[in-house]
């Protein structure tokens, strides 16, 4: 489509443009700028200053060189040239005026070669008028040149022009997934303040996953965790906290370690999935105590809402941890006001605790007078459904396009 | 566990309303899960008595009564069945409010007038029964507010508590807990020794005293199970979620919501012999209470006589050997102490729960069997009447538990929580709870475990009280100080978080799909391979471990093309199962799955669909995002669940590392697909695992470039000619491409021509045409030694 259509002013374009689908008003500034100074006797148009400081001095000019007839009609062919020059209106033709005044055997030229006639001392006078004549006209030549070459580039520009509300081309990028997101800012948060990320085998034996926890069999805690078997000493992990186990028989204190990972509980409705994701933390060294805990946990849940939370603990129970505690935060929904996320207490259970129980820290090998330490844990899609208000954990899994292009 | 704010207070009344003591008990671990209170909101209700009942003269199932509520009379028109003259009922006035905030006022019903209204249970909220009105005992007070004569300013409340929690099971229990929290004594129940007035005892044999070692019994003989139960018992038991049943029975639940420990009465005459408890035989029969024919386990511990199982130890009594109010005379009330080992997990295995289980699971005081029998005795003779025999106490010491004597000391507990309380401050907080603290010197005690404590063992037990106590929002909080200490981190990687990053900036959104899926999807892609099975999977859908990430995924991308969805492009990253236990690879890996448009849909994108190159150059960004791309190799390969003609085996140093190619037709039409669908999976070390780059100099001599367009059979493949090529193009070649593939018209049919571009520079000189041209034919010789390429005319 040619530019110029959007100048005429049709229902179309107008209703176009009152609607807000395209916005051509620069064009139509580009196009009449362009037209304004393409116009001879446009108020910007050459010559400037110059003549006028020529014309008060032609008296006293012309009273100087008065025996050069050509001389008396500088002024004239001055004025008849910068007429030419503002009525080109292309490159080519302004050449031609320039070689018809400036050339070797321009009028101008010719001039010049007339001062030869004049005395010593008049010639100076003489060729410096000239010159400032022949100066003149150049410079009207080159800003009509600049002008004209403005205008074409100006046309040609608007000629190009595009509608920059359509949308780009080539691949449209994907996004992770909700629990990936929450993942990494949970990783990120400890990782910044010194954890390292600890991984490892989902498929678990009995002794990581309970007895190393302090979780005999046959103890009530076990009923806690519906756990899917393989056989009477295998199964799927129902925490991440064997991670952490495998840990400490590997290393000595101190150890800072965040367990991120796949859990599996044999449970499954609303607010149940048979797999979800856990990250627990472990800090052990010298000194470590539950104000430590209380510290990282308060900072983590500020830090990851970005929200002064309220943060209260709860004695609870864990055969892993002792103390333990099960800790609430303000409800993000409401802010502690008390709605339907919260049953109206305002307060959210979001993860559990504890100081590492002495028996945990035995049978990994570590000396309990010397070292204490504190873990704990948090399941990541809760966090992720507190955040960005997802209501029903089911979607997670789903792998459903319009919910997952939600977290892009 | 639910019980009656009242009866609590009834023990331990500590100077808070209702509120501050529901939050005290959740922030010191009892976490109240609900307070419901016992009746609705109403008001204006009386205790009234029915003076004179006659049929209302135009209805026949409404009676028409006088009623006084002790001041007047009037009349009220009732339509309850057991509306009677002589009853004393729930009197609900002219202004009175029910629940639902329905006023009571002077009404016409069919013409009569009526004052009032008579109330059933269910219209106050105090019960779902509206059988009829409620029947108050002939001893109300007329005109008494109903809400005081029946104590329902009560509220139940209900506390969640966690397994180490079993001595607040009980009134008792829940007493001492509250006393200990404000620091107000407590009014434990008078436990009176009955002695007996008869010598019938029953032989009691422990043949299991790891199991069960200290069983409690005692005979009552000539009750009279057709009294009733009292009302401020049935009150309290209704109120803590337990239904009244009969006498015998509820004095029994009675005695384990007061104290905590669970009885069981038996029928005298239907123990044969003695008792024994034992573990019972393999198979062997019982019918529970609840009619249920069960076959025990021989891990079962059981209650028999000397021929059958009576019941199963701390879980339920059988049907047979259990009270009959009307025909049961004679009775056996049971108070043992089980090993809570021997009882956890055996409910659950019958498909049972039930209060005791509940209780014996988590353990119960294990010197509290005497005292509940004689609680329990002493009830029993008030409601029923009856003759209590001795108490019969069968122990075997050595197996009962012993007095844990725990060593605790200050500085432990200060450094555990950032505090600096003194001795007496530990010790006014733990007293309370029972334990005696000897002191040994300064901020040091030995400290006597009382029995109904048994989860205190430790020292750290104890801090944990201490902690509980003082409470703990109160604690200090503080922010862990540790050594700045490197991270070490490999710079020749590329960690899974830009893999994804990458993924998701061609097109891909991340999925997460289950580790376990269906037995037919495995063996679309593992054919060959036996899955590893839950062997308790929570359906037949969830029961194989994935051997590959790919099923899943392929399932999300059917989910959304069901839903509409056309172009689909997914991954996911996470452990695939391969082998059985023993040999079991948990491996990560990382696939991805494509369908639909190249491009997404836009006007400036045409309609070209992805193809087996699209998924290529995705892997190829993959690999080579480590830096290490010519490390791999792309070989055709045949495999699972993929096209025959597109698939190919990724390797690196002659080792598979993953395959890519288009989903087999067969595959896509059995997963419910029915569109080209392009997929690859990857070991993710494998392409984790890169190079550092390493610099080499840059040229100042201009590079020559010749482009060649060769025809050479179809079948060979571009990696031969290119192998080909790269073998004799010189040191100096530093660029190689493969510009145009074309088969068609110009070509013989078969062949198909290949346009490269070559590209040779040499760092320290200019190289001459006639260098090049002799690498150059010599690179065609070899091509056409090789493969018969020639040049395109």
């Amino acid at each position: 489509m040619s530019s110029r259509q959007f100048f005429v002013p049709d229902k179309n374009c107008i209703s176009a443009i009152r609607g807000g689908q395209m916005r051509h008003g620069a064009y139509r500034d580009v196009l009449a700028a362009t037209l304004r100074n393409l116009h001879p006797y446009a108020a910007n148009t050459v010559p400037s200053k110059k003549p006028e400081l020529l014309a008060k001095n032609k008296t006293e000019r012309f009273a100087s060189i008065s025996n050069g007839a050509n001389m008396d009609n500088l002024d004239q062919q001055v004025s008849q040239a910068l007429a030419a020059i503002a009525a080109t209106d292309n490159v080519q033709a302004l050449e031609q005026l320039r070689v018809q005044f400036l050339g070797k055997k321009g009028e101008f030229t010719l001039l010049m070669k007339q001062l030869g006639s004049l005395s010593a001392e008049e010639r100076p006078k003489a060729g410096a008028i000239i010159n400032a004549a022949k100066e003149q006209v150049q410079d009207a030549l080159n800003s009509r040149k600049q002008l004209l070459e403005d205008a074409a580039l100006n046309e040609k520009l608007a000629s190009e022009t595009l509608d920059v509300t359509l949308p780009g081309r080539g691949q449209q990028s994907g996004g992770l997934h909700p629990v990936t997101r929450t993942l990494e800012r949970i990783e990120q948060f400890f990782t910044r303040i010194g954890y390292d990320v600890a991984e490892g085998p989902e498929v678990e034996d009995d002794y990581h996953n309970f007895e190393a926890l302090n979780i005999p069999d046959h103890h009530p805690a076990r009923a806690m965790h519906d756990t899917f078997y393989f056989n009477a000493n295998m199964l799927l992990r129902t925490h991440t906290s064997p991670v952490q186990i495998r840990t400490m028989e590997a290393q000595q204190p101190p150890i800072r370690i965040v367990c991120p990972g796949r859990v599996y509980r044999c449970d499954s409705d609303i607010t149940h999935s048979p797999m979800f994701h856990q990250v627990e933390g472990l800090l052990i060294d010298e000194d470590v105590n539950f104000a430590d805990l209380k510290g990282t946990i308060e900072e983590f849940l500020r830090v990851f809402f970005e929200k002064d939370l309220a943060v209260r603990f709860r004695p609870s129970f864990f055969p892993f941890t002792e103390p333990s505690a099960e800790v609430d935060m303000q409800c993000v929904m409401c802010n502690g006001d008390g709605c339907r996320v919260c049953k109206q207490t305002g307060w959210l259970e979001v993860m559990g605790c504890g100081m590492v129980h002495p028996n945990v820290l035995r049978m990994s090998g570590i000396d309990t007078e010397k070292y204490r330490g504190f873990a704990f844990g948090m399941g990541v899609e809760r966090l992720a459904m507190l955040r960005y208000g997802v209501n029903d954990l089911r979607l997670f899994f789903d792998n459903d396009l319009r919910f997952l292009a939600q977290f892009r | 566990m639910k019980f009656s704010e009242q009866w609590l207070r009834s023990l331990v009344n500590p100077n808070v309303n209702r509120d501050q003591l529901v939050a005290r008990l959740s922030m010191a671990g009892l976490e109240v899960d609900a307070v419901e209170p016992v009746a609705g909101e109403f008001s204006g209700v009386v205790v009234g008595e029915v003076v004179e009942c006659g049929q209302h003269p135009d209805a026949d199932k409404l009676s028409l009564c006088v009623v006084s509520d002790g001041e007047q009379q009037v009349n009220v028109v009732c339509g309850a069945p057991n509306a009677r003259a002589g009853l004393k009922v729930a009197f609900a006035k002219v202004g009175a409010v029910l629940p639902g905030d329905f006023k009571i006022k002077k009404a016409k019903l069919r013409g009569v007038e009526s004052f009032g209204m008579l109330c059933s249970n269910s219209e106050l909220k105090i019960s779902d029964d509206h059988s009829g009105i409620i029947e108050l005992p002939a001893d109300a007070p007329v005109g008494q507010c109903l809400r005081e004569y029946l104590n329902l300013n009560d509220v139940a409340i209900e506390v969640d508590l966690t397994p180490n929690r079993g001595d607040c099971l009980s009134l008792v229990g829940l007493a001492r807990e509250v006393g200990a929290l404000y620091n107000v004594p407590v009014s434990y129940p008078q436990i009176n020794e009955i002695a007996a007035s008869h010598e019938q005892t029953l032989s009691v044999e422990l043949q299991a005293p790891q199991a069960c070692p200290r069983y409690v019994g005692r005979v009552i003989r000539n009750v009279d199970l057709s009294r009733p139960t009292p009302d401020w018992m049935k009150t309290r038991l209704e109120r803590s979620g337990v239904r009244s049943i009969d006498p015998a029975v509820d004095v029994t639940n009675y005695v384990m919501l007061e104290l905590g420990q669970p009885m069981h009465a038996f029928d005298l005459a239907k123990i044969r012999g003695g008792i024994r408890v034992r573990m019972a035989q393999q198979d062997e029969p019982l019918t529970l209470l609840d009619g249920q024919q069960v076959k025990l386990n021989s891990d079962t511990l059981v209650i028999a006589d000397h021929e059958r199982a009576l019941a199963i130890a701390g879980v339920m009594g059988g049907e047979d050997s259990g009270v009959n109010v009307e025909t049961t005379q004679d009775l056996f009330l049971e108070s043992a102490f089980f090993d809570t080992i021997a009882v956890a997990g055996k409910a659950r295995s019958y498909g049972l729960h039930t209060d005791a289980s509940h209780r014996f699971e988590r353990g119960v005081d294990w010197q509290l069997a005497e005292r509940a029998i004689q609680r329990a005795t002493e009830l029993l003779l008030d409601i029923v009447g009856g003759e209590a025999g001795p108490v019969i106490d069968a122990c075997n010491s050595e197996a009962m538990p012993k007095t844990a004597e725990v060593n605790l000391r200050a500085d432990r507990v200060n450094s555990m929580f950032g505090l600096e309380l003194g001795d007496s401050e530990i010790e006014t907080l733990l007293k309370p709870l029972g334990l005696q603290l000897n002191a040994q010197g300064a901020g040091q005690w030995q400290v006597q475990i009382p029995s109904h404590r048994f989860d205190l063992g430790i020292e750290v037990d104890l801090i944990e009280e201490v902690g509980r106590l003082y409470d703990y929002d109160r604690l200090p909080v503080r922010y862990p100080a540790a050594r700045l200490a490197p991270q070490k981190k490999a710079e020749a990687r590329a960690e899974l978080p830009a893999l994804r990053r990458l993924l998701v900036a061609r097109g891909y959104q991340e999925a997460v799909t289950y580790s376990f899926i269906d037995e037919d999807s495995f063996a679309l892609f593992s054919p060959q391979q036996a899955p590893l099975k839950l062997a308790n999977p929570i359906s037949a859908d969830l029961s194989c471990m994935r051997s590959s990430l790919l099923p899943g995924l392929l399932k999300a991308l059917a989910h959304n093309l069901n839903r509409q969805q056309t172009r689909v492009r997914l991954f996911e990253s996470g452990l695939r199962f391969v082998g059985q236990l023993g040999e079991l690879k948990q491996e990560p890996m990382l696939a991805g799955v494509m369908t639909g448009l190249r491009l997404p849909e836009g006007w400036a994108h045409g309609k070209d669909k992805v193809d087996f190159y699209d998924l290529k150059a995705d892997v190829e960004a993959l690999l080579g995002a480590a830096g290490s791309l010519d490390a791999f190799s792309f070989v055709p390969a045949q495999k699972a669940g993929f096209h025959p003609g597109q698939c190919a085996a990724i390797e690196r140093d002659g080792k598979v590392i993953g395959h890519l190619g288009a989903l087999h037709p067969q595959t896509a039409a059995a997963m419910d697909i029915d569109q080209s669908v392009f997929m690859f999976e990857l070991e993710l070390e494998a392409a984790t695992a890169g190079r550092l780059p390493q610099f080499s100099e840059l040229s100042k001599f201009p590079e020559v470039r010749r482009d060649f367009a060769l025809v050479v059979d179809a079948g060979v493949s571009a990696a031969a000619i290119v192998g080909c090529m790269r073998e004799r193009a010189g040191e100096w070649l530093n660029d190689l491409r493969l510009f145009d593939v074309y088969q068609g018209q110009g070509i013989e049919p078969g062949c198909k021509s290949m346009a490269l571009g070559l590209t040779w520079q040499h760092p320290s000189r200019t190289l001459t045409d006639d260098e090049v041209n002799s690498t150059v034919e010599r690179m065609l010789q070899g091509l056409s030694d090789e493969f018969g390429a020639t040049l395109r005319k």
